[in-house]
């Protein structure tokens, strides 16, 4: 087959072993069920071994993206290359592509085991070959002794932990997770989330992982893209997402903000009478920047500004809100040691730091 | 606990009543199909009737063919569609089911004064044979067949399923016949079983079409000879009976505790 004599040859050869990726590069897609635009004109690029997270709220094209990159949906327009293949009109079964989905997905009439060889076995490995394969794979995520059961004999995170082995048993091209967390319960959620970012690192797959939920996006993420409607708003790194947001949506989409009135003038806010350096994108004259909680410190004041109307307990830090006399709410995050000091009612000033803020016309 | 006891007699009544309703018929067949008529003399000379009874042997035959030909017809015919129904065209389900339902709310009589019509046809196309019948049995036992795979089907995530199984490399038939069929086994063999057991009872279409099935001959007998026509009902049923639990024994090997 690979035979280089012959000139009609087309198929290169594509050399990858499981610790280069490759990239992936969506350009201009189009999707429309109905009158309803699920993606409108998404340009994504993976660079090879990236885990790039997409977040946004439900509907906004996030999981069709996914979808498509899967083979499982077509897009109305656009292009899907992955490596040097142009996929755009590959069905779903030559992608070469692993995926675990938000619904538990084993074969129930195969063992663990088999159901992680199972995509071996369509490839024409022989039986002893994948058996050593998919126990390695097993033994990857922690479930080598289960390898005999079957799907309703063990936990829902085991079940996702399989549908990991399973698809990264072919050696896929793209690793592609479409919430494969949500079902799951809190505590096995950010061990697994926490583990899949160590064996991804560990293999080294271009990675698309779809999620709504920020807090998993943030931790597992080399780049984060946030949709809206069809379409990124930004996609940046998780620190530079949550400290530098882009665009309104981002910046309140992404971590908690306080919208606090503020007046920009000469590239510089005020709000509360601090002077804050202003982000790119934000709006001139009046308007409300996006002050985050880690931002803002309450200091008791008998002729402070607000009051303070609510005490919340998180642990090592706690959240304190005050209301300003114009009926603004303002969280701010305190050390608990400090929102000790605090009690309901007590009148507080307000600092807060000279961070640059993006300000949104109100 | 006086209220689990009742429950377990009142099990036990009713499996008696039950039990009683069905097996007093079958012993009153065994009792009148061994006796000589008018004396009270045991005998089993109709039984031996039975089994020389060239007649009876073939119209076992043609029987059996039907029974297998219309559980083949109807697998062939019901399941794929239904998983790809299930699978690509989700909308289109209530028109399957709808079809599929038909032949329960028309009459058989009904049917058969229409169908002799094709049945003209399909015997100057493929021949005057009785097991020709096989085409309007696939057709007779879809209602009761939709409802047994359907059932299964929707046990199953199947759309999950099959996603899963394309994305890592299965074609739409292996994704079929490797991943859900595997898993609406159960209900594929409850469809068979009923198919077999509506096959071997149906009467009206296999006489109205003048076919030799074993009800038909049944009856024909007991015309001349009612003892020997109640043999041959007993041992219908009886064979009925026990290839039904055949097929059963069959489902509990498949089931997954044995994997491969």
């Amino acid at each position: 087959m690979s035979d280089t004599g012959s000139g009609s040859t087309t198929a290169a050869p594509r050399p990858r072993t499981s610790t280069s990726g490759v990239a992936v590069e969506m350009t201009d897609l189009h999707r429309s069920y109905g009158d309803v635009k699920a993606l409108d004109g998404l340009d994504l690029h993976l660079s090879p071994g990236e885990l790039v997270v997409l977040l946004g709220p439900s509907g906004c094209g996030k999981t069709t993206a996914l979808r498509i990159l899967a083979g499982l949906e077509k897009q109305d327009a656009g292009s899907i290359r992955v490596g040097d293949r142009d996929l755009s009109l590959v069905p779903a079964n030559k992608r070469d592509m692993g995926m675990v989905f938000q619904a538990y997905s084993l074969f129930p009439h195969l063992t663990v085991l088999d159901n992680v060889a199972f995509g071996l076995k369509l490839r024409g490995v022989s039986r002893s070959e994948r058996r050593t394969r998919a126990g390695d794979m097993l033994d990857l995520v922690g479930l080598g002794p289960q390898k005999d059961r079957y799907a309703n004999q063990i936990s829902g995170g085991q079940q996702q932990r399989v549908a990991l082995a399973r698809a990264l048993a072919i050696e896929p091209a793209v690793l592609l997770l479409d919430e494969p967390l949500s079902a799951l319960d809190a505590k096995v959620r950010v061990q697994l989330r926490d583990e899949i970012r160590r064996i991804q690192i560990d293999v080294g797959t271009t990675t698309l992982f779809v999620t709504h939920d920020q807090e998993e996006a943030l931790a597992v993420a080399d780049r984060v893209g946030v949709m809206k409607a069809g379409r990124l708003d930004q996609i940046a790194t998780p620190s530079q997402l949550y400290s530098a947001p882009a665009t309104p949506f981002v910046g309140e989409f992404v971590g908690l903000s306080n919208r606090i009135p503020a007046e920009v003038s000469e590239g510089s806010a005020s709000v509360l009478g601090a002077r804050l350096p202003v982000l790119p994108g934000s709006a001139t004259g009046s308007g409300r920047a996006l002050v985050r909680p880690e931002s803002v410190t309450f200091v008791r004041a008998t002729d402070g500004v607000a009051r303070v109307v609510g005490l919340a307990f998180l642990g090592a830090v706690s959240h304190a809100t005050a209301i300003l006399d114009d009926g603004t709410q303002i969280v701010a995050q305190l050390d608990s040691a400090a929102a000790a000091a605090l009690t309901i009612g007590d009148r507080v000033g307000i600092e807060i730091h000279p961070v640059p803020v993006l300000v949104v016309a109100s | 606990m006086t209220g689990a006891r009742a429950w377990g007699v009142l099990r036990w009544v009713l499996l008696l009543a039950f039990a009683t309703f069905f097996v007093l018929p079958l012993l009153a067949l065994l009792d009148f199909s061994s006796k000589v008529p008018g004396s009270g003399e045991r005998t089993g000379a109709y039984w031996q009737a039975l089994a020389q009874d060239p007649t009876m042997s073939s119209a076992i035959t043609t029987s059996l063919t039907l029974a297998l030909l219309t559980v083949v017809g109807m697998v062939v015919l019901l399941v794929p569609t239904m998983v790809w129904v299930r699978l690509r065209v989700p909308r289109a389900s209530r028109l399957v089911e709808f079809l599929c339902l038909l032949p329960l709310t028309i009459p058989a009589l009904v049917i058969v004064v229409g169908i002799k019509n094709v049945y003209a046809w399909v015997t100057y196309l493929v021949g005057d044979s009785a097991l020709t019948l096989a085409f309007v049995y696939v057709v007779l036992v879809l209602p009761y067949a939709y409802r047994a795979i359907d059932a299964a089907l929707s046990g199953l995530d199947a759309v999950t399923l099959a996603e899963a199984a394309r994305s890592l490399g299965a074609s739409w038939g292996t994704v079929i016949v490797r991943v859900i069929v595997p898993n609406i086994w159960t209900g594929i063999l409850a469809a068979a079983f009923i198919s077999v057991a509506l096959v071997l009872g149906e009467y009206t279409f296999s006489s109205l079409l003048h076919y030799d099935t074993l009800p038909v001959v049944i009856v024909l007998i007991s015309k001349a000879n009612a003892p020997e026509s109640m043999a041959a009902a007993l041992a219908s049923i009886v064979f009925a009976a026990l290839l039904l639990l055949l097929l059963s024994l069959l489902d509990r090997r498949r089931s997954p505790s044995e994997g491969k």
